[in-house]
């Protein structure tokens, strides 16, 4: 038995030190995501009859493959972000340190492959 | 650390389904699928690294009914979650924060995202 009141334990603890830098990251990938975003939805409106060589050509342009590189870094740190804070408030438990760890491994995995076909894209690999 | 029998904050039961609360848990759903959404995008982008055959054969699953559905579905999420997404970060520097902003901004959120969504697709369809 603790001879220590709830309140006793908790008062001069302090915060967790950690996740503002989560929230500020989430935030940044926010703003970066909305040019990103509306760019890639309207870009694809014109790709949609193209065949395989016009998409591919198109994934090589220069300023087609730079934006597609930040938008999958972006768009993968943003999406591991938002699902850490939903596994956290709804998974528990020895499932949630799985799922944290599964969500981390399936975003690393996304990224790498995305940046690898647009570089490789872009080399001609792809033509 | 799980403390079952403690209460749990949000009350969900005490409160009246409203505006508010109804698009805050929509910007989350909306969120998870958008992170489904991520591995179709990275599949269509290593589907086109993969060469013709790997990008014919996504082309034509996206293409499909059930591919045409998703890819709507993710269209709305997106535009949606940019918006309600915008709409946060005016809050996080403490712009429109007060109920009837929030109610203003949160009908403009919808009909933003309605009308991005249709005004896509009108352009997919007619294209």
């Amino acid at each position: 038995m603790r001879l220590e009141s709830p309140l006793g334990r908790a008062l001069g603890h302090g915060s967790a030190k950690a996740g503002a830098d989560h929230w500020i990251a989430q935030r940044l990938t926010a703003i970066g995501l909305v040019p990103l975003g509306l760019w890639f939805a309207f870009s694809m409106t014109s790709l949609q009859h193209g065949s395989y060589e016009l998409v591919a050509a198109w994934v090589a342009e220069p300023l087609n493959a730079i934006l597609l590189i930040l938008l999958v870094v972006t768009l993968v740190y943003h999406s591991m972000l938002g699902l850490q804070v939903i596994i956290e408030d709804y998974v528990h438990g020895a499932l949630g340190t799985l799922a944290l760890i599964a969500v981390k491994f399936v975003h690393v995995i996304l990224a790498v492959a995305g940046f690898y076909a647009i570089v490789v894209t872009s080399m001609g690999a792809g033509q | 650390m799980a403390h079952s029998d403690r209460p749990l904050s949000p009350h969900l039961s005490v409160y009246r389904w409203q505006i508010s609360n109804t698009l805050s848990i929509v910007h989350r759903m909306t969120g998870f699928a958008l992170s489904i959404g991520a591995l179709a995008f990275v599949g269509w982008l290593v589907s086109i690294v993969a060469g013709y055959d790997a990008y014919s054969t996504v082309n034509q699953l996206y293409g499909s009914i059930i591919g045409v559905i998703a890819l709507f579905g993710w269209t709305f999420c997106f535009f949606y979650h940019c918006c309600n997404g915008i709409r946060h970060l005016c809050w996080d520097i403490g712009k429109g924060f007060d109920k009837r902003s929030a109610q203003q901004s949160g009908m403009l959120v919808i009909a933003a995202a309605l009308v991005l969504t249709a005004g896509l697709w009108a352009v997919v369809w007619t294209g």
